[in-house]
């Protein structure tokens, strides 16, 4: 058993280095340096230092060569953020009380609902946002639906940033709600009647007892949805249409039809660095929050 | 305050919770009825029918598709659970380890980036090392960002599991691969059931990373789904659809059962 133990941390985490090393670090090192590299002739690229690629996000090369400040690009970044902000509120705002409603019922109940919330989860993302397009498209239920009723006659619900942010709030929902219901399932609940036994009243308690109790939870929920829907690439491909496009779609379009590499490892390199701040600072905060409650324990 | 009813419960909270419901599934009951659908356009109802469930049956680039997914995901699989079991061993179970949290960080690393950087970072290696093989792509990719899924689950059971029954087992003159074989592994069985689970799940259904590296030959579930509606909704996709939403539900239940039964003695 001893010699296991000795060896045991070397070998058994060789293979993980091995694959992360070469399948994950390896390649971002070499984004990293493609996003400075010059722009080939029919796509790929060359290994000529030229920062072109950042550059190009906030200017345009005009006729003569000269730089004009365009804002194309930070509108996109711009609408990344703004949907992925919506994303994690909408999600929040309704997977707490459903997470709340779980956590009351007796526990044969809660297995079946907890399950009933993951089951969507295995279905695939692709179908899940195909789904609403159907519904959401040109003779889809929801325009017929309206229509009966006289309502928004020939109104197109697609090809914008709300059709995107249904999408989004509906394939990132499960995430939201399985941390914030496995934080609330741990609460005391004496805490609580003491909170109305002091005369607090729901709101008070919910916003000075079972708010900050739950906050891991909440934090967790918002980092696993926040994320992902920074680099949502198939809910503004799908939904959005060409126009209204993401720094996931606009990356994969550089790939793909458009053919800049060094650009698209340009904003590649942005959301990487954009995401990489927001866990950084949550983590802090976190830090932060855990020594305030340490130090008034 | 009245002391009435319980302060534990708020009231409108079980009609939201019914509505959420109903928005959670609502959608995928309308890829099941539309399937059914006799009218070519997806959109419009004319009549019941089975005839696109026959036609998806018979499209071959779709069977083709589902083998690449399935050979794929399958091996993906294996290896992701293979990297993560033993580098969950080393990382709960060893002494001294050296660089453990950073070790830590670097398995679950593709769950702390954007997909879209690891699809297109690998895209750009992959035409530098001047790999051909779209397979060995698709799978090398997809074991690195399966790991980490099967790697929490691991890592949760055996954090859970007391050293006793391996210390029994040693002072029993079992050696270490038979410790390992007979009292270590089906301990933390459900643990890795799980984690290879979600692996395979991940693998599936994943769109970004295969999109990016697919070729000729490479096209998986996913992708073909995306060209599918990219050249129109018909309702043979809603029947496709509804075969992949049945798979689905027949897996997750297979992995909720197998879960509880390992919880449970």
């Amino acid at each position: 058993m001893r010699r296991l133990a000795n060896n045991l941390p070397f070998w058994g985490l060789l293979p993980a280095w091995a694959l992360m090393g070469f399948a994950l670090i390896l390649p971002i090192l070499i984004i990293a340096a493609v996003s400075v590299a010059t722009r080939g002739s029919h796509g790929g690229f060359t290994w000529d230092f030229n920062p072109a690629g950042y550059a190009q996000i906030l200017f345009n090369e005009g006729w003569s060569g000269e730089l004009e400040f365009t804002p194309q690009y930070l509108i996109i970044i711009g609408r990344t953020f703004l949907l992925a902000g919506a994303t994690t509120a909408l999600c929040l705002i309704f997977a707490l009380p459903v997470a709340w409603y779980i956590s009351r019922q007796t526990p044969g109940m809660r297995a079946i609902l907890v399950y009933l919330v993951t089951l969507p989860f295995w279905v695939s993302m692709i179908l899940r946002v195909y789904a609403w397009m159907i519904i959401l498209g040109k003779d889809g239920p929801l325009p017929r639906f309206l229509e009966t009723f006289g309502l928004a006659p020939g109104t197109s619900f697609m090809f914008n940033d709300g059709a995107t942010l249904v999408a989004m709030v509906y394939t990132c929902m499960p995430l939201m709600v399985l941390p914030i219901y496995a934080s609330i399932e741990k609460l005391d609940l004496t805490l609580i009647e003491a909170s109305h036994d002091l005369h607090g009243n729901r709101f008070t308690t919910f916003r000075r007892v079972i708010l900050p109790l739950t906050a891991p939870g909440i934090v967790s929920g918002a980092i696993l949805v926040f994320v992902p829907a920074l680099g949502a690439v198939l809910e503004p491909v799908l939904m959005g249409g060409g126009k209204q496009m993401m720094m996931g779609s606009l990356i994969q379009l550089q790939f793909g039809g458009g053919r800049n590499w060094p650009f698209g490892a340009a904003i590649a390199m942005v959301l990487m660095g954009l995401v990489m701040l927001f866990l950084i600072v949550t983590a802090l905060r976190a830090a932060r929050r855990t020594a305030g409650m340490e130090a008034r324990a | 305050m009245s002391r009435s009813h319980d302060v534990k419960r708020y009231p409108g909270f079980g009609w939201l919770t019914l509505v959420f419901f109903v928005w959670l599934y609502l959608p995928l009951m309308v890829v099941v009825v539309y399937s059914f659908n006799a009218n070519r356009i997806a959109g419009v109802w004319t009549g019941f029918s089975l005839d696109w469930y026959a036609s998806a049956l018979k499209n071959q680039a779709l069977m083709n598709a589902l083998k690449t997914s399935v050979t794929v995901a399958l091996i993906a699989t294996a290896v992701a659970t293979s990297v993560a079991l033993m580098a969950a061993l080393a990382i709960i179970r060893g002494k001294n380890v050296r660089f453990r949290r950073l070790s830590e960080t670097v398995v679950n690393l593709p769950l702390l980036l954007p997909e879209i950087v690891l699809a297109v970072a690998s895209l750009i290696l992959f035409s530098l090392v001047g790999l051909q093989n779209g397979l060995l792509k698709l799978i090398l990719a997809h074991s690195a960002f399966c790991t980490p899924f099967a790697f929490l689950p691991i890592r949760a059971r055996l954090q859970g599991m007391s050293l006793d029954f391996e210390e029994a087992s040693a002072d029993l003159y079992a050696g270490r691969w038979t410790t390992f074989r007979r009292v270590t592994l089906p301990l933390i069985f459900p643990g890795v059931f799980s984690g290879a689970m979600l692996a395979f799940l991940i693998s599936m259904d994943d769109f970004i990373t295969s999109n990016m590296l697919a070729s000729g030959g490479t096209t998986t579930l996913p992708v073909y789904i995306f060209s599918l509606i990219r050249s129109g909704t018909t309702p043979e996709l809603n029947a496709i659809g509804t075969l992949m939403i049945l798979a689905s539900l027949i897996l997750a239940t297979a992995a909720l059962l197998v879960a509880r039964r390992g919880t449970k003695p």
